[in-house]
Parts: C-alpha cells; sequence; structure tokens
C-alpha cells in the first residue's frame, strides 16, 4: 500500500480514463472451482477488496466450474480462480487468489483511481 | 476433478495399442499409440504436427468409433476446419455429428493479468466437460506450449502440466500432445519431461532441392517400435509414412503361371511363362523392345480378363498405344474396357516418395491383377541409391503382399557392365529378362535371355527377339563354332545349312537306288539259277520215266512171247505188273 500512491502518479497521465469512472456500475464474474480453499480465498479477497473500493456500485456472480463445465469454454477460462471484469468494457480477465491488491488494481484497470 | 484420478486403466500387462489408422504410421509403431496415454508429437515449424493430431482424430471418429477432442492453442475452431478438409477430412461433419469437439483455447497474455495463486483447474474443467459431452477416448492437444508465452508463472504452469499428464492417464484417454522443436532438446518447454510413453518427432528438410518429411519414433516405452527414419507425405488424404523396412518377408505365394504374350518366351521359362505375384525385370539398352514386351505382357493380361495398370514415365499413354498400334499390338480397346489403364507422369515432377505414394494410391483404387513400370531406372534418378533401392523394395512388398506381378522395366547405358549396374535391383527380383543389341555384319540385332528366374526351370539360351508388323517373335540364334549368329548372318548359316542338308539328302537317296539295283540284279540272277535248275529236274523226271516206260514195254514184250511159248507164264507176268503199279504209287 506504500508504493501504490508512486506508480499511481506515474501511470496517470498515460491513461484518461477519468470520465467513464464515476457512478459505473461494476459487473464482475468470479470463476471458482467447487469449495476449494483458493476459491474461497479469492472470492473473501474480491469481496474486501469491492467493499471498499466500489460499495454499492459492484455486482459479482460466482460461478461454480464444477457444476457448470460449459461455462468454462465462453470467457476462456484456463485458470482458477479467475475474475473477469464484463462491465466497465473492455473485459478484463485477472486469474489468482487476488491477494496481490497491486496487481489486481492493475488488472482491474483502477489503479488511477481513487 | 480429483476423484477421477483414481481411475486407472487396468489392461496394462499387454500395452494395448490405439490404431492411428494413419498409413504407415500402425505398421512402424506395431499397431498404433499406446492406448490410454499421453504420446508427444514434436517436430519444427510445418512438419504437420497438428495434421497428424487432426489425422489421428478423425481416423479414429471416424474409421475406429472412437469420438475425440481436438483442444487447439493456436487454431481458431473454423481455421482448423478449413486446413484438414483440403486434406479431405470432414471436421466439420464430425462436429455436427458430435463426434469431435473442438476447443479453441485462447489466452491473451496482455488481457491477462496474474494476482495471486493459481492453478489450471478451468482447462482440466473444460477438457473434462468436452470428453463427456461426446464419450471421447482421444484427446489431442495442439500446441500446450503456447500457454508458456502466455501464463507468466512457469513453475505453476509446471506443475500444472505435470498433473495435467497424469490426469489424462487417470481419465484413459490416448492423447496426443504437440510440441514445437526445441534447439537442443526434443521440445522448446521440454514437455517430454512429461511425456515418457511415446515420443514421435517430426522433421522437414529439403535434399537436392527436393523437401522431404521424416518421421521417427524416437521413443517407445514397452512396445517395440522401427527406430528408423521414415519418409512420410502430406498427400490429397493425409498422411502417409512409408516405412521401408517395417514389411517382413513372409507374403503369401502363388503357383499359379502367367503367360508372358510371347507364346516362345513362355517356352524359355519352363513353358508356361511367369509366377503370378512375381516380379520381374526386364534391362536393356535403349531400342531393344523392352516396352514392347511390357505391351505384350499387359495385352495378354489384359485379355485374360485380369487388370493391369501401366505406369510409364517417359512416354505419354496416346503414343505408347500408336507406338503399339504398329507391331499388330491394339490396347486401345482394352484401355476403354477399363482393363488397362495407363498412368503417366514425368519422374522430376516431384520427389521420390510423392511418386511412390501416387503409386500406392492407383493401385489402391484401381486394384491391378499386373503393374507395369516403365522404366523404374528414370523414377531412381529422382532419389539417391538408398533411398530408390528402399522405394523399390517397399514397392516390391507391397505389390507382393496383394499378389500383384509387376514388370520392371529398368534403362542401361550400353556395354557390357550392365549386370553390376543393376545388381543392387535385381537381387530383389524374382525373374530377370535381359534385353541386347548384338552387333555384326553390319546390322544389329536383339537377343534375349532369362539371367535368372526363380522357381522354374528356364531355357540358358539366348533368343534373338524379331520385331515385325504382327508382333514379337523369337527365334533360336545360331550358335556355332563361330559364335552367336543373328539377323541375315543366322539366315545365310540357316541357308548353307539347308544346301549341305539337301546335298546330305540327295547322297543318301543315290546310295538307296543303287543298293536297291544290286538287289534287283541278284535276284534276277537267283531266278535264273533258279530256274535252270528247275528245267534240269524236270529233264531228269523226264528220263527217269523213260527208262521206266522201256522197262515195261520190254516186259510187256517178254509176257507176250511168253504166252506165246507156254501158258504157265501168266501168273509170272501177273506178278510183275502189280508190282510195278504198286512201286509207282508210292
Amino acid at each position: 500500500m506504500k508504493t501504490k500512491p508512486v506508480k499511481k502518479r506515474a501511470a496517470a497521465p498515460r491513461k484518461p480514463v477519468q470520465p467513464r469512472k464515476p457512478a459505473q456500475f461494476w459487473q464482475l464474474r468470479l470463476y471458482v472451482m467447487d469449495k476449494s480453499s483458493k476459491s474461497i480465498t479469492a472470492f473473501a479477497n474480491l469481496k474486501e477488496f469491492c467493499e471498499t473500493r466500489l460499495k454499492g456500485r459492484y455486482h459479482i456472480k460466482v460461478i461454480d466450474l464444477l457444476k457448470h463445465p460449459q461455462l468454462a469454454k465462453g470467457d476462456q477460462i484456463l485458470a482458477i480462480p479467475t475474475v473477469v471484469r464484463q462491465l466497465p468494457r473492455p473485459v478484463r480477465t485477472i486469474i489468482g487468489t487476488l491477494s496481490d491488491t497491486e496487481n489486481l488494481l492493475v488488472g482491474l484497470d483502477l489503479r488511477s483511481s481513487v | 476433478m480429483k476423484n477421477n484420478g483414481s481411475k486407472s486403466i487396468s489392461t496394462k500387462k499387454l500395452l494395448p495399442k490405439c490404431p492411428t489408422g494413419i498409413q504407415g504410421l500402425d505398421e512402424i509403431t506395431g499397431g498404433g499409440l499406446p492406448r490410454g496415454r499421453p504420446t508427444l508429437v514434436c517436430g519444427g515449424a510445418g512438419c504437420g504436427k497438428t495434421l497428424l493430431g487432426a489425422e489421428f482424430l478423425v481416423r479414429g471418429a471416424a474409421e475406429f468409433g472412437e469420438p475425440g477432442v481436438l483442444m487447439a492453442f493456436e487454431e481458431t475452431e473454423k481455421e482448423l476446419k478449413a486446413n484438414v478438409s483440403s486434406l479431405g477430412f470432414d471436421l466439420e461433419g464430425l462436429v455436427r455429428r458430435k463426434k469431435i469437439v473442438i476447443d479453441y483455447v485462447h489466452i491473451e497474455r496482455s488481457e491477462v493479468q496474474e494476482s495471486g495463486e493459481y492453478d489450471l483447474e478451468g482447462l482440466f474443467v473444460r477438457l473434462g466437460h468436452a470428453i463427456d459431452s461426446i464419450g471421447a477416448k482421444r484427446v489431442v492437444l495442439d500446441t500446450l506450449e503456447v500457454l508458456f508465452a502466455s501464463l507468466p508463472n512457469e513453475a505453476i504452469l509446471r506443475s500444472e502440466l505435470r498433473r495435467l499428464f497424469r490426469w489424462l492417464k487417470g481419465r484413459g484417454v490416448t492423447a496426443v500432445i504437440t510440441a514445437e522443436r526445441g534447439r537442443e532438446s526434443l521440445t522448446r518447454h521440454g514437455l517430454e519431461e512429461y511425456v515418457s510413453d511415446c515420443v514421435i518427432l517430426l522433421d522437414h528438410r529439403v535434399t537436392d532441392q527436393i523437401a522431404t518429411r521424416h518421421l521417427r519414433v524416437v521413443k517407445y516405452r514397452g512396445a517395440l517400435h522401427g527406430t528408423n527414419e521414415f519418409p512420410f507425405l502430406i498427400g490429397e488424404e493425409g498422411i502417409s509414412v512409408l516405412p521401408i523396412t517395417s514389411l517382413s518377408l513372409n507374403h503369401k505365394v502363388s503357383a499359379e503361371r502367367i503367360a508372358t504374350g510371347i507364346p516362345r518366351l513362355d517356352a524359355m521359362l519352363g513353358g508356361r511363362g511367369f509366377f503370378r505375384g512375381s516380379s520381374i525385370l526386364l534391362t536393356g539398352t535403349p531400342g531393344t523392345g523392352k516396352t514392347i514386351i511390357s505391351c505384350n505382357f499387359a495385352q495378354a493380361a489384359a485379355l485374360r480378363g485380369e487388370r493391369v495398370l501401366f505406369f510409364s514415365f517417359e512416354e505419354s499413354p496416346d503414343q505408347i498405344i500408336r507406338n503399339m498400334q504398329s507391331i499388330g499390338l491394339r490396347l486401345e480397346p482394352l484401355v476403354k474396357r477399363g482393363l488397362l489403364r495407363f498412368h503417366s507422369a514425368r519422374p522430376s515432377l516431384y520427389g521420390l516418395e510423392m511418386h511412390l505414394a501416387t503409386m500406392f494410391k492407383e493401385i489402391a483404387t484401381f486394384k491391378p491383377h499386373v503393374v507395369i513400370i516403365d522404366p523404374i531406372t528414370s523414377l531412381m534418378g529422382s532419389g539417391s541409391d538408398s533411398e530408390s533401392k528402399g522405394m523399390v523394395t517397399r514397392l516390391i512388398d507391397y505389390l507382393k503382399a496383394g499378389q500383384v506381378t509387376s514388370l520392371f522395366t529398368s534403362l542401361t547405358e550400353g556395354g557390357h557392365a550392365l549386370q553390376q549396374s543393376e545388381a543392387a535391383m535385381s537381387s530383389l527380383m524374382d525373374s530377370w529378362l535381359l534385353l541386347q543389341d548384338y552387333e555384326g555384319n553390319g546390322e544389329r540385332n536383339r537377343v534375349l535371355y532369362v539371367l535368372k528366374a526363380r522357381g522354374m526351370a528356364h531355357s540358358n539360351q539366348i533368343r534373338e527377339f524379331l520385331i515385325s508388323d504382327h508382333g514379337v517373335d523369337l527365334v533360336d540364334a545360331y550358335i556355332g563354332p563361330s559364335g552367336v549368329l543373328t539377323g541375315s548372318a543366322r539366315a545365310a548359316q540357316g541357308a548353307l545349312e539347308k544346301a549341305a542338308l539337301l546335298t546330305s539328302q540327295q547322297e543318301a537317296a543315290r546310295r538307296k537306288r543303287e543298293l536297291e539295283r544290286k538287289r534287283e540284279a541278284i535276284e534276277r540272277q537267283i531266278s535264273v539259277l533258279r530256274s535252270d535248275y528247275e528245267s534240269e529236274t524236270m529233264e531228269l523226271r523226264r528220263i527217269d520215266e523213260q527208262v521206266g516206260t522201256s522197262a515195261l514195254m520190254l516186259t510187256t514184250e517178254r509176257t507176250a512171247s511168253g504166252i506165246l511159248r507156254q501158258a504157265d507164264a501168266k501168273e509170272v507176268a501177273r506178278t510183275h505188273s502189280r508190282s510195278r503199279n504198286g512201286k509207282k504209287k508210292s
């Protein structure tokens, strides 16, 4: 968390994403595998992240591939867990337990915000 | 997915094989890829890895009733379908009939962000779902190594790949994993470390401006396999590997004999021609009539109702038909009846393997009884010696296995070294006829020998080979103290002999007549002598009778005078006459 502001400054001028941020609704999909530890960790991390950053304007849909294996093809899922940001566009994919918040921010294109 | 790992295949003892259906590959591997195990196929770009995988699936689904999953990491479903359909595979139809599932896995590094730990359970789920949806028995992963480029964390990837191969084995599917050839190792990312059951290496290299693909089974755990490098082709019907050494010498043989179309030649070959299914080599210098003998053989076979396939590498079919017309062979009706088929191609058109493959294809579709290759030498020129010999071996084996009689003509560069030049090929042949020019008396004549004919008594004599407008004939060449005489010299010698014979015949007749005359003279003498003798005998008898008569007359006179003298003389006269009568009777 300490290093974040430094990087943020460097990245901000490059990305003119400011105008579409306010009041954006976030639609996220979390692909998990049953109740594996990685899946549970990922869900907890995502939930926590969204609560702090996107409170009130996000929706997480958890998809259990054990129950719906056919859904893996659509979003090109290979790794578990995977978060797919459906909205706002463009679609973004983050794989892993989301324990690395810095990378998660990069993945969700949120580094310049907040 | 975890519970799937416990399912293991029980039939490991015999190492069951999964036939690929790819021409030649099953022969090399002794039946196919190891069933229920992954096989690694590696090779550089453009080697045909994807195609091999696709053919494995398509043939599995279409010919062996084993549905398959193709997980493509490089090409999309649409691209794949288009690519393989150009090779005659109906991938689209198989997908529609739910025999094959294609799953295109696409992962772009720039679009994916890593955050924390993960595994590739998603890949397993997708693969598992695809397998379950059609009950797949075969899986192809093409090219898994793309993942190394897409996923930054190699440590995770490696451990997951290890898990993937174990998982595939656990599912009992026969898998083909393609991988890019590495600089120093078999694969760029060391996949061979995970797949240890069977490794096939593909290679594409150019020698003498002719590009040839090669296939080698580097490793096949628990099974015998051909270890050599085998040329393979990607033709109109997919891959065909040409194993040269995999065929063993155990084909069935026929004792049936087939006529050559030249009666005298049949007579030279023990009276009944060649064995069915044997291989015949016909060598000769230019213009000695190789094609003519071939066409005679073809015509004879076709007239018996057999199918003949004529591969011509020097003349076009029309030209052969026209030329043969001039010696009274009418091939056109046979072509029209579908008994004779010509296949003409320039030897330099493509490489040796491609020629061989096209020939195999023609043979497989036409199913001939007799195959003629005219000439084999021009074909052999398009490859190296060992390749050519291998190819001829392969061709002969293939033909013999199908009991097809094969006739190869071979062009030799004049001179007498021709036996040597053909030594490499002749040992593969069952019969060998040699046509030669014989020069002398200002003319060239053709002669023919039977150099060898396995399994039959054959003439060891030279025959003069005559070509006239009503066909071919063989005549005895004159062999005498002055050497072999052919052509007009033979005719002259024949005339000379005829004259000598006539003279001796006349002499004999004269002697016979003389003898006859002598006999007649003797007989005449004999008859003269006999008549002399007979006349003398007659004379003697007449004298004898005269003597008797005079004696009787004497007695009679005496009796008459006795009567005149005294009566008792009667008795004496009576006894006298009786005794004379009795004497006469006897």
